[in-house]
Formats: C-alpha cells, sequence, structure tokens
C-alpha cells in the first residue's frame, strides 16, 4: 500500500503526515506526533478513550481512517487549554475529582465539550444519555456529572 | 514456620495493645486539620491535560514492538510450530517461541516468598506444553505496532490435544481442601452447625453461584522496558513495583537491585495490574533482540493472559432461635481454580467475622481446573460472598417475618465470632441507623410485590458491606526536609487513581506541621524506599505507618541538629510536637523554632531521615474490618423484565476518612462496579474447550453512565485507634454487599429470588 501525503491543522498549527490509506487517527496521533492523550481502549469504537474532534466534531480515533483528516482541523486533548490554562471543562474535571486513574478523561473532556457546545444547560439524565458511549472503570460517572454542570456555569461566567 | 507465627499471634493477642508498636492512638486521628479536607487530585491537571505518560507511552530510542499469539487449546503440546513467513515479514525484528527464549526460572509464586509476585509460578514459555486455552505460544517484535500484529498472524501451530477439565461442574466433583485459603485455615468449626441447623426453629439453606469476572481496567495491561547490560529498567502498570523487581531479578537471574521497574501512573488496576507473562516476555525477547521493547496488549490479550475473579458455588445455611439469634451460621463451597494459583476466591471469609453464631462452620475447597490463573479483582471473595451470606440473611429475616436490620442487629457480635478477638472499631449497626433514616428504609413494604408505578414494580434491599483491614508489613518511608521548609517524603508506593499522593501529603503536612503545598509525595519506582503493594485497600494505612515511622526519626534528629543555641535545647521528642514550620515544647508555646532555622544554624540544605514501619501486630491483636450497610431500590418492569436500580446509598464505617473527595470517589466507584456484579457483568467461560468467549467491551457489559443512578454515600468518621491515621482501606468496600442489596431489591419488587448472579432479565421473566 502507498503512502499519502496528508495536510491538516492539529491543535492550531499546519502539519503534514505520510500515512497508509488503512492507519488509523490515534495511531497518527501517537507515531508522527508524539501525541498520546486519545489511547486505544477497546478498539472497537465502545469506549470514548480514543476520542479527537475533527472539524468540531467528537470522533473515535480507533475507527476513524486518517486518511480522512486531510483538510481539516483536528483538536486532541492537549490543544485544549490556552497555554497552560486549563479550560472550564478541565478545571471543572479536577475540582470536582471527576476521575481517579484518568486514563479515560480525555475522551470525557472532549465529549463534554460537545455536550455544552449542544445542550449549554443539560440535566443529569441528558448528560449520562450523552456520555454513555465513554466509559470510566474507576466509574466516576456521579461526580463527571457534577464537572459538566460545573463547567456549564463556568462558560456562562466567562460569556457574561 | 507456622508455629512460630502461631506463637507469636498468640503472644501478641495476649499482651496489652500499649506494649505494641503504635500502640498508643495516633494523636492525629481526631485532629481536624488538613486530614478529612476534600483537597483536589494533585495529579489532576496533568490527567486533564493528557499530559500523564503511562506505561505504552514512554518512548524511548530504537523501540521495537511486540505481538503475542495465544494458544487455542488447552491442555497438550505444540506439534509443529512454523515460523519462517513470519520471520521474513517486513519489519520483523524477532520471532520468540519456547525454542529460543531465554532460560527463565518460573516466577516464584504470590506469598511464597514476601515479594513474590507470580500469578501462577508455571514456566513461561520454556517447553511445548500447553497448560491453558489462550497461553502464549509466540512473541514477535518488529518496527511497529501493524507489522507485529501481521507477523504473528503468519505463524502456523499446530497441537497435540491432551483431556484437560475446564468444566467447573467434573471439576468440582473432585474438589479439594487446600492448605490454607491466603494464610487462614480452609475451614472453621465451632460447635456442631449441621445439628444445630436441623433443629433451629427458623431456617434457610440455600445454593448461590457466582461467575467470572474481568477487572476491564480502561488502560490496557502495557510494559515498556530495555536491558542495559544487566541493568533493566521496566515501565510498567503495575500495582506492585518491588514485588514486580524481586521477581524478575529471580526469573532472570538478575539481582533485585538490578532491575528498576517505574509506574507512575496506572489506568486502573482493580487487582489485575501485577506480573504476568507479558512484562516477562517483553523483557525476554528484549535480552534476545538487544531492542527497547513495547508490549501493549489487546483488549482480548488481556483476557487470554491476565485471569480476573473467578467463579464459585456457596452453600448458606442459617439456623435461628425465636428470640432472632443464631444458632447456626454456615457458608461452605468451591470456586474454581487451576492447580498452581493463590487467588482462591475467599468467599468464606464474610460469615468468618460478621455474625455471632452457637455453631459456626465456614469451608472452602478448590479445582484443578486447566485453566488461566485466577487474579485478585476488588474485593475477590468478600464481594462474591457477601452476594450470597446476606441474601441469605434477607430469606432467614423474611422467613422470621422479621425485617433484616433488625434481624442483624440481633446478631452483632460482641467480639470476633472465630478467632474471638475484640473488635478495633466497629460501628455497624450505626451505619444501619443513619443509612436506613437517610434512605428512607421505614417506606419499605416487606411484602414482595406491593409498590408499582404503571409498568414498574418498586422494591427495596439492603446488605452488609465488610472487607478486612490489612497493613503490609516491609515499606520504608523518606523524608528530604530542605533549608527552605518543604519536605519530600518518597516511597515506593502507587497511584491507580486511589488519591495516593494527594492523601499522603495531606497527612504528611499535617504530621510535620507544614503547609500542604510544601510538601510533595514521591512514589511508583523502585529506586524510592521500598513500598508495599497496592492490595486488599492496605496501602493508605500502610504508607501512613511508614511516615509515621520515619517523622519520629526526623523529630529526634532535628533536636539534635537543633543544639544547645535553640529554643528547643534539652528537650526530648516526646516533649515537642510539630507545628507551624517546626517544633515546639507540647506546653510552652514559646519554645519553638522552625525547621528552616534549625537547617540555616546547622548550615544544612537538607535533612534526610528514613525509617521503616513497625509490624502490623494490631491485625493479629484485634479483629479489624471496614464496614458498611448498603441499600438499594430498584425498578423492575412487570413485562420485560428490564432492571433499573433507582437509587443507592452506601453508609460506611471505616473509621477516619482522610479526604472526603477522593473518598467518595472510591466508595462510589466500589459501588458502581458492585452494581456491574449485580446486574451485567459476567465473563463467559466455554465449559468444552477452556476458552473465555467474550474477550471484549462489547461482550462484557461494564456498567456505563445509563446504569448509574443517584448514589449517595455518608460515613460515621469513626477513628479506629489502633489504626494509623485512625483510617481503614477503603477502596474494595464499596463492591462488597451490593450484589445483595441489588437482589434482595429486586425480590422485593418481584418475590423472585435470584440466587445466580448476574441477574439479568431472562431469570425474572
Ligand atoms: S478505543 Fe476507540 S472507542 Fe474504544
Ligand atoms: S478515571 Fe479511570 S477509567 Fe475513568
Amino acid at each position: 500500500m502507498t503512502a499519502r501525503t496528508i495536510h491538516f491543522t492539529l491543535n492550531g498549527a499546519p502539519v503534514t503526515a505520510d500515512i497508509k490509506p488503512h492507519h488509523n487517527l490515534v495511531e497518527l496521533l501517537q507515531t508522527h506526533f508524539g501525541l498520546t492523550g486519545a489511547r486505544e481502549s477497546c478498539g472497537q469504537g465502545l469506549c470514548g478513550c480514543c476520542t479527537v474532534l475533527v472539524d468540531g466534531r467528537a470522533v473515535s480515533g480507533c475507527l476513524f481512517l486518517a486518511v480522512r483528516i486531510d483538510g481539516t482541523e483536528v483538536v486532541t486533548i492537549e490543544g485544549l487549554d490556552a497555554g497552560g490554562k486549563l479550560n472550564p471543562m478541565q478545571e471543572a474535571f479536577v475540582e470536582t475529582g471527576a476521575f481517579q486513574c484518568g486514563y479515560c478523561t480525555p475522551g470525557f473532556i472532549l465529549m463534554a465539550n460537545q455536550l455544552l457546545d449542544a445542550h449549554p444547560d443539560p440535566d443529569d439524565d441528558q448528560i449520562r444519555h450523552y456520555l454513555s458511549g465513554n466509559l470510566c472503570r474507576c466509574a466516576a460517572y456521579p461526580q463527571i456529572i457534577d464537572a459538566v454542570k460545573l463547567a456549564a456555569k463556568k462558560r456562562k461566567t466567562i460569556a457574561a | 514456620m507456622s508455629i512460630i507465627m502461631d506463637v507469636m499471634k498468640t503472644a501478641v493477642r495476649l499482651a496489652p495493645g500499649s506494649w505494641l508498636p503504635g500502640g498508643t492512638p495516633d494523636p492525629l486521628m481526631n485532629k481536624h486539620g488538613l486530614i478529612g479536607k476534600p483537597a483536589s487530585r494533585i495529579d489532576g491537571p496533568l490527567k486533564v491535560q493528557g499530559k500523564a505518560r503511562f506505561a505504552a507511552e514512554v518512548s524511548l530510542p530504537g523501540l521495537v514492538y511486540a505481538s503475542l499469539l495465544y494458544s487455542t487449546i488447552a491442555r497438550g503440546r505444540i506439534a509443529t510450530l512454523e515460523t519462517a513467513e513470519a520471520e521474513a515479514a517486513p519489519g520483523v525484528a524477532l520471532v520468540m517461541t519456547y525454542r529460543n527464549a531465554p532460560r527463565m526460572a518460573p516466577p516464584p509464586l504470590m506469598m511464597s516468598a514476601p515479594k513474590a509476585a507470580g500469578a501462577s509460578g508455571l514456566p513461561i514459555m520454556q517447553d511445548a506444553e500447553i497448560r491453558w486455552n489462550g497461553q502464549p505460544v509466540a512473541l514477535v517484535l518488529a518496527q511497529t505496532q501493524e507489522q507485529a500484529d501481521h507477523a504473528v498472524s503468519l505463524i502456523r501451530v499446530t497441537y497435540a490435544v491432551a483431556p484437560a477439565v475446564t468444566s467447573f461442574d467434573a471439576a468440582k466433583a473432585k474438589a479439594r481442601t487446600p492448605e490454607n485459603i491466603l494464610g487462614e485455615p480452609s475451614s472453621i468449626e465451632i460447635g456442631d452447625a449441621e445439628k444445630a441447623l436441623k433443629d433451629a426453629a427458623f431456617k434457610v439453606d440455600l445454593i448461590y453461584r457466582t461467575p467470572r469476572h474481568n477487572h476491564n481496567a480502561i488502560e490496557l495491561h502495557a510494559a515498556t522496558v530495555a536491558w542495559n547490560g544487566d541493568q533493566l529498567t521496566v515501565h510498567d502498570a503495575t500495582q506492585m513495583v518491588n514485588g514486580t523487581a524481586w521477581t524478575l531479578a529471580q526469573v532472570f537471574g538478575v539481582k533485585e537491585e538490578q532491575v528498576r521497574v517505574l509506574s507512575p501512573y496506572v489506568g486502573g488496576g482493580f487487582g489485575g495490574k501485577g506480573l504476568g507473562d507479558h512484562q516477562i516476555l517483553a523483557i525476554a525477547a528484549s535480552r534476545l533482540s538487544g531492542r527497547p521493547v513495547r508490549i501493549l496488549l489487546s483488549r482480548e490479550g488481556v483476557y487470554r493472559v491476565v485471569g480476573g475473579r473467578t467463579t464459585t458455588e456457596q452453600r448458606v445455611a442459617l439456623g435461628a432461635k425465636p428470640d432472632g439469634t443464631l444458632a447456626a451460621l454456615i457458608h461452605t463451597g468451591v470456586a474454581a481454580t487451576p492447580t498452581r494459583n493463590v487467588c482462591p476466591e475467599q468467599f468464606s471469609f464474610p460469615a468468618r467475622h460478621l455474625y455471632a453464631a452457637n455453631a459456626i462452620k465456614v469451608a472452602q475447597q478448590v479445582t484443578d481446573m486447566d485453566m488461566l490463573a485466577n487474579i485478585f479483582m476488588r474485593a475477590p471473595g468478600e464481594s462474591v460472598g457477601t452476594y450470597a451470606l446476606e441474601c441469605a440473611i434477607d430469606e432467614l429475616a423474611e422467613a422470621m417475618q422479621l425485617d433484616p436490620i433488625e434481624l442483624r442487629r440481633r446478631i452483632e457480635p460482641e467480639k470476633d465470632p472465630t478467632s474471638g478477638t475484640p473488635f478495633s472499631s466497629r460501628h455497624l449497626v450505626e451505619a444501619y441507623r443513619h443509612g436506613a433514616e437517610r434512605f428512607g428504609w421505614d417506606r419499605r413494604d416487606p411484602t414482595p410485590r406491593s409498590r408499582r408505578e404503571g409498568e414498574w414494580l418498586i422494591g427495596m434491599g439492603c446488605a452488609t458491606a465488610t472487607y478486612p483491614y490489612y497493613r503490609m508489613p516491609g515499606g520504608a518511608a523518606r523524608i528530604r526536609l530542605t533549608a527552605d521548609g518543604r519536605a519530600i517524603v518518597q516511597m515506593a508506593s502507587h497511584e491507580m487513581g486511589m488519591g495516593t499522593a494527594t492523601v499522603q501529603a495531606q497527612h504528611a503536612a499535617e504530621r510535620l506541621g507544614l503547609e500542604y503545598e510544601k510538601v510533595s509525595f514521591e512514589y511508583g519506582d523502585t529506586s524510592l524506599p521500598s513500598g508495599t503493594l497496592a492490595g486488599g485497600s492496605s496501602q493508605t494505612a500502610s504508607i501512613a505507618a511508614a511516615i509515621i515511622a520515619v517523622s519520629e526519626v526526623l523529630t529526634k534528629e532535628l533536636l539534635k541538629l537543633a543544639g544547645n543555641d535553640s529554643p528547643l535545647a534539652g528537650l526530648k521528642p516526646d516533649e515537642v510536637e510539630a507545628r507551624d514550620g517546626g517544633l515546639c515544647h507540647v506546653d510552652e508555646p514559646g519554645r519553638f523554632e522552625s525547621y528552616v532555622s534549625i537547617l540555616k544554624r546547622a548550615h544544612r540544605d537538607e535533612l534526610v531521615c528514613e525509617a521503616e514501619a513497625p509490624q502490623p501486630f494490631e491485625m493479629w491483636k484485634y479483629s479489624m474490618h471496614s464496614y458498611g450497610a448498603q441499600f438499594c431500590e430498584v425498578r423492575v418492569n412487570a413485562v420485560t423484565g428490564e432492571i433499573r436500580v433507582s437509587r443507592f446509598l452506601g453508609s460506611f464505617d471505616c473509621g477516619r476518612i482522610l479526604n472526603a473527595k477522593t473518598a467518595t470517589s472510591q466508595f462510589k466507584g466500589g459501588i458502581i462496579m458492585g452494581l456491574g456484579l449485580a446486574l451485567s457483568e459476567e465473563t463467559l467461560f466455554d465449559e468444552r474447550s477452556g476458552r473465555i468467549m467474550n474477550p471484549s467491551l462489547a461482550e462484557y457489559h461494564v456498567p456505563v453512565h445509563m446504569d448509574v443512578p443517584a448514589i449517595e454515600v455518608i460515613w460515621t468518621d469513626i477513628p479506629d485507634p489502633h489504626s494509623p491515621l485512625g483510617a481503614h482501606g477503603i477502596g474494595e468496600i464499596g463492591i462488597t454487599g451490593v450484589g445483595a442489596a441489588v437482589a434482595n431489591a429486586v425480590y422485593n419488587a418481584t418475590g423472585k429470588r435470584i440466587r445466580e448472579l448476574p441477574i439479568t432479565l431472562d431469570k425474572l421473566l
């Protein structure tokens, strides 16, 4: 299989990579760019551990062919903070204790951000439903609900 | 050996408590400063930025990637093995099989030596023998993971199949009584329990079954390893860095000091992150190829080589007198085990310590099956043992027309029912009282099927949670007190998400009278003073005891260093206390000197002290356990049988709670894993072939967000006067009792007793 060259924006910077057509997004980020926040756990699109934003949409990097990001804007967990200043969702996750081991956390944070983009004021059931594609075996689920609500507040304060 | 131990145990039991090391209560146990504060996780910012590097994320120059091939039979020999095609595949650096693997000693079996970490003690890739379905038969190293995986698919193996014992039913018939169960007697008989049962006014005699479970930590098992001459470095995902280093040294014939294991972040363990075949094979391949190696198991790979909780069949028989006390308590049964294994699923442990009865019989057996070695999984034994015992208690209460909490109050023992030792701290009745009030237990109608909303039948259930207090011997801590008044505490311990570093920084700051921000805790590296394993909910107490020991040494050294010009001159260690960044006379606040000042006058950049924790004699002197009362409300659909847990409350009695935020997370996380145990989790084992049939998150159902209702946790917060900080372990207690609380609620809702986990809807229809 011949390699293809793709161009895209990665966390704000224009980048290029030579990849094979069957490589997935997680492989690309890990092996070409040393970004390990998106990680594979199930490899089947079930756990959300590999979540990455492509043109603002959360995708499962384990099932997403890297060639398809040609020309897109890709944001990973590493690109969420503004020069070390945590984004409101990241802050909220720390303050509410919304993780234990933190392995699933990048995926949850990206997905939860997308949730707030769609529903700025979600109730518990909306949160549960929206985030049911992300698994947390440490089961910080109750605190994740708290985190999403806290982040919603933080966002509003910033907007006001 | 065991005679000496018995004599020592008896001596400790007879000795006055104040004679024991740490025999007087820890002065910090009642102090409300940093201890108990809901401090946020120290490693939080790193983790939310995706910057914490886990074992498979450490980069090394020249790294090659490993992939494993697993056997597809349970017992027999490799007949033919063709590797030429794989060897010639692109990027391949090595194909390793039993033919060319370096000679390695089997990893010493856990508990056979203080730091032994082997799960089965079987030889690893040393011969053509197959001992379980899923055993690694070949390993490939290649330049990329993809190339390694591809080359593995090109290896051709045929087997000479031998008869295998893979059916639990067949193995059960030949079950045997092991010498001991984790050092405890396999069976205990007090009085004639069978006769007492026969004569009892009320009785139940029931069989419960529980399936296999897998940990399914979200982080896959991984290691990045490199040899430098005879020096080995292992970046591992492990709950036992020191045990791993020592055991690897035995396997590879090097000295323990030549092995360095680092594991600063572990993406969930739950008992499953120990030393398995995968690390050993990766290290062997690294030695053979001369290259650093990364091994990252696939999800299926984890199921093939890392065992979990095993299946059990348990009998619980209870006989009660008319006054509601127990005449007989019987808890016996069998757990599926391979011949060589130390994880017998100690389901009979709760019954040994929980309730008073005139006659008691507990007995546990194991089997000799051809299967992957079991590995401890969160509250091994207690989680499934409380399911059986606490369901039976509920059934007995019903037979007696007694409220199940009232029954438990009547059988509350005064001292440990089997060991006879006093309880160090037990407030189970109180935990029930608080929990019942808060949950609204008085709204429960004891008659099943009496509450209904449309299609939904609603029921409530409760059950006792219990898990032993353990403190592991052998840990040491070091404190580096620096001239700017900061302290770095070092101990080779583990952070899998429990909050270890955060809580121990809180502890050390309080102990040394320093601000929280001035203390850091370093862990997860065998180059630090030796720690103990993160298992048995023991780590917090084990580290705390070592920090207490080193703090005492530090105080002595500081007083020496302070000398005659200090306001502290002439004071003895027990006349001073740590506060405000220095030492102070206990009664004369004016006699104070800060650490900064002491070090400055002595022209020292730092003061470094190290000390080992005293032996955990408190465990022999007292019966020490964490307790809880679990309350569950379920809604069961009368048409479809669908079960939804609608409310859950855990009321815990676990000594002093050290950090309200991380503790809440541990309790709730345990309860949620318990909901999985109750309702959805099951590793399917093919009884004909011994193969695990659902090695994926698609077919093994861990709880997801939608499965988790509002959960409340409360605690007594009563310190145990005999443990460091007055604390008990809290990592495992949360899962115990949950299976029974759910099953009892399901009964209350539907009138159906489900005596086999998981409680799936087909069992209700
Ligand atoms: S690894 Fe991609 S969804 Fe699980
Ligand atoms: S925090 Fe460990 S898996 Fe979510």
